[in-house]
């Protein structure tokens, strides 16, 4: 029963299916567009913007925006990177973020997206340097909110696919923040068995799995070898 | 004690939810029961309200860290709330504040040792044409000064019983309001200051005639009606109300609901306050109206916290039409039309005025915009197909049936029809409510509430945009000047930069946090303002703002983030001068803002010693 239909993403024709958003519908074509709160397998929640695209002239978030016949969709601008640029910088000032000290380095998606975009270097907004708590209280499992970019990944993860609900959003604002359901994590029922604490569920070096730090040697992780976003461009590649 | 108070508790919580129906989505509710009884809501509360609910305690923890009003510590018996507007503060808003400071011996978000008073700023309550004000837990206290400040907390000691508050206050204190203010259900010392009553809204009315003449037409008519009429949605973004309601109508469906937005947030807007208080039977009737054209037998009023006071009289105004036979069921005798009203009360969150994110509070979550599409009329209140109009509107559509959309029509201009109600507030002599019809320019306005020496006027709050006297003569309307309806005048002596930082501020506290542009491009904005205003800001940081605030437009995800940046961008357009007079550049490529002795102060204290090369009387 599935309806498909096509629309244009910077200039090339995509295949859609009805109820695809505009990203499902990009990745299944092989066009990677940017992303850090989304994530196969999630429910996309349109937070951190990255993957701002212009439909017909409008912005929207691709991983939400449903695709719609006929439209036109703009991805890879000058503009549009421009903005992404723009939010890559937020996140990375907003928190503490070392990448040369961070466990999570080259495994990173912030870190990677960062690359992609082109940023290399400082940029020109002020370091917000918070005071953020860590909790190493779980034997297997460490939170280091110092990383955490608010994409919400862990709690749709544990709420939607583990049914265990472990955190929440607390606060708003700029002290919008992760909460966990208790005092500490050593309280609640995480495990490393959960979708939550699977290595690549948290896109940067806040959830990390006690024990395995520096396993797999830089140079030969995730984003070591090739740029974010590679593995589904490799699909246009290959033959249909 | 702490075990037999633990017991009283669990027994509050088991009723507050019994009384609810342990309905999660009635959490709203709940929680301002409990924040009532036990003046703040703390961990152990929150896991007892979760067990009981059969949820978690961090999505209780989520609700009570993201409204105003819900606290986790607890405050006074007695929450003293100083309303922090530009428009208060230019009314001596401050001194106001340091009276009350010292007369509690409290800083701000202290509360007292004997758990009476608590003081906390909080931002807009909707009272700037009688600013300075206040509101001791939900009663408002207007026009203060700082005698009038002292002479409340002596008061309040005596009598430190809020039921009794108003009667007290009102014995000795000051007059009551005008209008139905003086009702003994309202009581307060609020003001309508109705300057100038117009066509439409405070024209007579036979009241429920607009419903009688609506009952003789079938919804299809009733949609086709109101679209003729023009009406326009009166919250800013002036969304055809009739192509609204025939959105809601279309999706096949067994429930649908109509929400009345009546959480007039934005700072410098109060005339929903007063169409509350005067007009209540109007807006009901216009619901009634819009729920049969639309099809939907629930209804809600989403009554923002602050005008908690007008809840007893709000729900008297509802029993009345439910004894008259206008709400309830079999409505004017049309068999089928069943309809009724309940209002949900708000908690203090000015983002919550967006439709999808009162939707959500509503439906007992934390009030963060859903990503659209579905939009309401689809997918609104639990799933729903939802109509969300502002209270102006819908008391619009009840005179557009008692006088038919060729009357309504011929009002106001081609793409506005109809009159809008202003709130006029600032630096001028009349401030208050006033009708006009669209069309009407700013020019006229400031000579009508009597203003002098304007400067700038901000036409829809900081929302929307900052004009100068070269902008004067544009009109008010969706041709030109579109507005929810607030005009805030400020006189040629007012800093305009700081009132640009203050709104700022407003945007960074209510941003709910979602989306990355808004959570975090404000606070930057903020930033590299107060550069500008230290006198220390560089051409090149003029460009950073237009940047940051074209990202923040490009990318929000709801209308909060993607008008935060508006006062800054309006008043660089308009006003270049202000910001050009304050920008110098850098002189050999050293940046002006860098201030090394501030910067060796926190290495001083450090390191316990003075800085042998730049404190030049330095000894060993």
């Amino acid at each position: 029963m599935n309806q498909t239909f096509e629309f244009t993403l910077d200039g090339r024709v995509i295949r859609a299916e009805r109820g695809q958003s505009i990203m499902q519908a990009a990745d299944g074509a092989g066009v990677y567009i940017p992303r850090l709160c989304d994530v196969e397998g999630l429910e996309p929640e349109g937070s951190c913007r990255v993957c701002t695209v212009k439909v017909n002239g409008r912005f929207a978030a691709a991983c939400t925006q449903p695709a719609e016949a006929g439209a036109v969709v703009e991805s890879e601008t000058a503009e549009i990177n421009h903005h992404r640029r723009m939010l890559v910088q937020m996140l990375f000032h907003e928190g503490n973020h070392l990448c040369p000290i961070c466990e999570a380095s080259g495994n990173c998606e912030l870190q990677a997206m960062a690359y992609r975009l082109g940023i290399h270097q400082p940029t020109r907004f002020p370091y917000l340097q918070p005071v953020r708590p860590m909790d190493a209280s779980h034997p297997d499992i460490m939170l280091d909110y110092n990383r955490c970019i608010r994409c919400g990944r862990c709690i749709r993860a544990s709420a939607d696919v583990d049914g265990k609900h472990i955190f929440d959003f607390v606060g708003r604002g700029i002290n919008k923040q992760i909460g966990i359901d208790a005092d500490y994590l050593a309280e609640t029922a995480a495990s490393l068995d959960d979708l939550t604490f699977s290595p690549g569920l948290c896109p940067v070096g806040c959830i990390l799995r006690k024990g395995q730090g520096f396993a797999t040697p830089i140079g030969q992780r995730r984003f070591d070898q090739e740029p974010i976003g590679s593995d589904i461009e490799r699909k246009r590649e290959e033959p249909a | 004690m702490p075990a037999a108070a633990t017991q009283t508790t669990t027994e509050l919580v088991a009723q507050v939810c019994g009384r609810f129906g342990h309905d999660r989505t009635r959490l709203m509710d709940m929680l301002w029961a409990l924040q009532k009884a036990l003046r703040g809501i703390d961990k152990a509360t929150q896991a007892l309200l979760a067990q009981e609910l059969g949820t978690r305690r961090v999505v209780i923890e989520g609700m009570v860290s993201f409204y105003a009003f819900f606290t986790d510590r607890p405050t006074g018996r007695l929450a003293i709330r100083l309303c922090d507007d530009v428009i208060d503060r230019h009314a001596g808003m401050e001194e106001i504040s340091r009276t009350l400071q010292q007369e509690l011996g409290l800083g701000l978000e202290q509360t007292s040792a004997d758990g009476l008073f608590s003081l906390h700023h909080t931002p807009c309550i909707g009272l700037s044409d009688q600013a300075p004000a206040l509101l001791v837990n939900e009663v408002p206290v207007t026009r203060l000064t700082p005698e009038r400040a002292r002479e409340l907390i002596r008061w309040l000691r005596r009598n430190p019983d809020p039921a009794g508050l108003a009667q007290t206050l009102v014995g000795d204190f000051a007059p009551l309001g005008d209008g139905c203010n003086a009702d003994p259900l309202i009581h307060s010392l609020v003001e309508n200051q109705i300057r100038l009553p117009g066509p439409v809204l405070f024209a007579e009315h036979r009241p429920f005639s607009g419903l009688q003449a609506a009952l003789q037409q079938s919804p299809a008519q009733l949609i086709a009606e109101l679209s003729r009429s023009g009406l326009r949605g009166r919250g800013g973004a002036g969304f055809p109300t009739g192509r609204k309601w025939d959105f809601t109508h279309r999706p096949p469906a067994e429930r649908r609901y109509l929400i009345c937005n009546a959480d007039e947030g934005e700072p410098g807007t109060f005339k929903d306050r007063v169409l509350l208080t005067e007009k209540p039977d109007l807006l009901i009737e216009g619901m009634v109206i819009a729920a049969r054209a639309i099809g939907c037998a629930e209804g809600i009023i989403y009554l923002r916290a602050e005008y908690e006071y007008l809840l007893a009289w709000l729900e008297n105004r509802l029993a009345a039409a439910r004894a008259a036979g206008w709400l309830g069921q079999a409505i004017g005798g049309v068999q089928g039309f069943d309809f009724d009203i309940r209002i949900q009360m708000g908690a203090g969150a000015y983002v919550c005025g967006e439709e999808s994110a009162l939707i959500s509070s509503c439906e007992g979550l934390r009030g963060e915009p859903k990503n659209r599409p579905p939009f309401p009329a689809e997918r609104g209140y639990l799933g729903c197909p939802t109509c969300v109009d502002n209270v102006e509107t819908l008391a619009c559509a009840a005179r557009i049936f008692a006088e038919g959309a060729d009357w309504f029509r011929a009002l106001g201009t081609e793409q506005s029809s109809g009159s809008k109600l202003l709130s006029i507030s600032g630096d001028c002599a009349r401030p208050g409510v006033y009708e006009v019809e669209f069309g009407v320019s700013i020019a006229e306005l400031l000579a009508l509430v009597g203003a002098e020496q304007t400067g700038a006027v901000l036409v829809g709050g900081p929302s929307g945009q900052f004009i100068g006297a070269d902008q004067f003569e544009r009109r008010i309307g969706f041709e030109d000047l579109p507005t929810g309806g607030a005009l805030l005048i400020f006189n040629q002596s007012r800093n305009l930069l700081q009132v640009v930082n203050h709104y700022l501020d407003f945007f960074i506290d209510e941003s709910c946090g979602y989306c990355t542009p808004c959570r975090v491009g404000t606070v930057f904005m903020k930033k590299r303002m107060e550069k500008l205003v230290k006198g220390s800001a560089e051409p090149s940081d003029l460009d950073y703002l237009k940047n940051l605030g074209a990202t923040l437009r490009a990318s929000s995800r709801c209308g909060l983030g993607l008008t935060a940046p508006n006062p800054v961008l309006s008043t660089m357009e308009h006003f270049p001068m202000i910001y050009s007079a304050l920008v110098k550049p850098p002189k050999d490529g050293q940046h002006a803002y860098f201030d090394i002795q501030a910067a060796l102060e926190e290495s001083r204290h450090l390191a316990k010693r003075r800085s042998m090369i730049y404190d030049v009387d330095y000894e060993n």
